[in-house]
């Protein structure tokens, strides 16, 4: 389902005038702070009025000045995750979750509570208040809240800005999981190089209430100066084998492969989340030779987008999980490195993340 | 208890608790309604309107009484009206003694409950939509139980009110034994009386542990209400 954005709104000095078109998958509004990204969410979201301009979901006119249709909110069936969660503070976790899905028609109800409620891990939350929730717990409430509407297109409005990186790096996986599971299209406001790099598909550049440039990540990209950008390569998960070997090194076992990394501290069976710089991710083509390298994955390559030069980010599909090897433009055209490519991913140093998978 | 009052007195304490309890209620639904208004709508007229609102604040009870009498009496055009039209006569009667306190306690009740409309995060009403809630449900479901605080605090202050009032309901409705003589009344009536100051007395005991027990419930349930509300 496609999103038709063609909008003009004044709030006081600030002008904001947009057009663009979003595909499928997670469409990532980037933009600095104050550059209108959440006027535009909320036009989209009705919750604003447009001065002129036209927004449609599929075939259905949300909004259009010039033929006077205007819904209302309630009527446009779009889910809303804010920045600071929204939960009702009167209400149960189970009763804000419920409370889009009471007022969805049965017809037009998609999804099964428990299922969602599972995807997002808040089951032992049910019968606790917003207040006795911690600040990632209330962001994974509040998407669940906003799919348990059933709605049509998902908007998320940096949802993860009031956290600290442990939990972003807690959230990510399940906006992650809503892309490809789910197969919601999702409009993802952002002014994170990292979180727009391994989340979205198509990306709306928006500065000073204008759009800069749309398209498809890796070109949109290729235009910004993403010096020291695409630090954050990316998050495995991987379970944990044996503690500490002879060696002194952990053993870890995910699907691309088998990591060794140092002292983990948990006991075997765990499930473990390993944050990798996209620098410390380097690609072979075919089998490498004898190396000092301990860590090889294997990876399909799923896109390669431009940085600033030399540099170019390779995007990774690692046993289903995204990686992006940061990578020069010469190594690419060395090797030949395409999109559906099966590559090696050699992760020379393997960060641990504090807390537990 | 029975022992404790005299007929007289036990008939002014009953009467007294039934206008008040009336009043509150029969006033809050107008009130939460007349507070959203003030805290929400923009339109002109405004300031005038919260300025009728507050005017039992500032008139001598015994002018707003007055008013009632003449716009409410048998004779007047609203007396008049809803004599011929529903049989509903409110002058010396105990609604109107009950329609005098509400009347009077009304500023309070609005004020306290616009404070707490004034204070919900409006936000919330905003997420509230987004997920399917049109206006209606979602000043149900959101708003009201938001100020639910200020609604309990605006309803003890007209029911205190309702308690004490006097001059505007001696004005409007007399102060008839068994009709309309509430607690302030048959106080001021025993002590006209010779030996009236140990009745008088008791009946001012009774004022005082209606208007703590009042207080304390009131701040009791607002404990409650923003203990489970807190974020």
């Amino acid at each position: 389902m496609t999103l038709d954005v063609d909008v003009q709104k004044r709030l006081g000095a600030f002008e904001v005038a947009m057009r663009f078109q979003t595909g499928g998958g997670i469409t990532a509004l980037f933009g600095p702070s104050g550059s209108g990204k959440t006027t535009l969410v909320n036009l989209i979201a009705g919750l604003l009025r447009p001065d002129k301009g036209r927004i449609a979901l599929g075939s259905r006119v949300l909004v259009d000045t010039n033929t006077g249709v205007f819904l209302r909110p309630a009527e446009r069936r779009i889910g809303y995750v804010f920045q600071e969660g929204r939960l009702f503070p009167h209400l149960s976790v189970r009763s804000n979750l419920m409370f889009g899905r009471w007022l969805t028609p049965g017809a037009r109800r998609w999804g099964d509570f428990d299922a969602i409620v599972d995807l997002l891990a808040i089951r032992p939350l049910l019968a606790r208040r917003p207040r006795d929730l911690s600040g990632g717990e209330k962001q994974r409430v509040a998407i669940g809240r906003a799919l348990l509407s059933s709605p049509e297109c998902l908007l998320m409005d940096e949802p993860l800005a009031a956290l600290d990186p442990a939990r972003k790096a807690e959230i990510l996986p399940f906006v992650e999981r809503l892309r490809d599971e789910m197969r919601l299209p999702i409009v993802y406001v952002s002014h994170s190089v990292e979180e727009v790099a391994r989340l979205a598909d198509t990306v709306v550049r928006i500065e000073g209430g204008r759009v800069l440039a749309s398209g498809p990540v890796g070109e949109v990209f290729a235009t910004i100066d993403a010096e020291g950008g695409f630090e954050a390569g990316g998050v495995l998960t991987a379970r944990l084998v044996t503690e500490a070997g002879a060696d002194g090194l952990a053993r870890l076992e995910h699907p691309a492969g088998a990591l060794l990394v140092p002292h983990v501290g948990r006991p075997a069976g765990s499930l473990v989340r390993l944050s990798i710089r996209s620098r410390d991710v380097t690609i072979a083509v075919g089998e490498p030779g004898r190396l000092s390298v301990r860590n090889r994955l294997t990876a399909r390559i799923t896109a390669i987008a431009e940085l600033a030069p030399p540099d170019v980010a390779i995007r990774l599909d690692v046993g289903g999980e995204p990686l992006v090897a940061r990578i020069t433009r010469d190594a690419v055209r060395e090797l030949g490195l395409e999109p559906g490519q099966m590559v090696t991913a050699l992760v020379k140093a393997v960060a641990l993340d504090e807390r537990r998978g | 208890m029975e022992q404790l009052f005299t007929p007289e007195e036990w008939t002014a304490i009953d009467l007294s608790l039934k206008v008040a309890t009336v009043a509150t209620l029969a006033s809050l639904p107008v009130g939460i309604a007349m507070a959203m208004l003030l805290a929400r709508g923009r339109f002109p007229g405004r300031s005038l309107l919260a300025g009728i609102v507050s005017l039992p604040l500032v008139l001598p009870p015994v002018v707003t009484g007055y008013l009632l009498l003449l716009a409410f009496g048998r004779k007047g055009p609203i007396g008049a009206f809803l004599d011929q039209t529903f049989g509903l006569v409110f002058a010396f009667r105990w609604t109107g003694a009950a329609l005098a306190s509400a009347i009077m306690g009304f500023p309070l009740m609005v004020r306290a409950i616009g404070l707490s409309i004034e204070a919900i995060d409006r936000r919330l009403e905003d997420a509230a939509a987004t997920l399917g809630a049109g206006r209606i449900v979602v000043f149900l479901s959101v708003t009201l139980p938001l100020a639910i605080p200020g609604i309990l605090a605006g309803a003890v202050l007209a029911f205190a009110r309702s308690l004490g009032e006097f001059g505007a309901t001696i004005t409007f409705v007399s102060n008839i034994p068994g009709e309309t003589q509430t607690i302030p009344s048959a106080i001021y009536a025993l002590i006209q009386s010779p030996d009236g100051e140990t009745g008088a007395l008791r009946l001012t005991l009774v004022s005082i542990v209606i208007a703590i027990g009042a207080m304390l419930l009131a701040e009791w349930l607002a404990a409650r209400f923003r203990a489970g509300e807190r974020t």
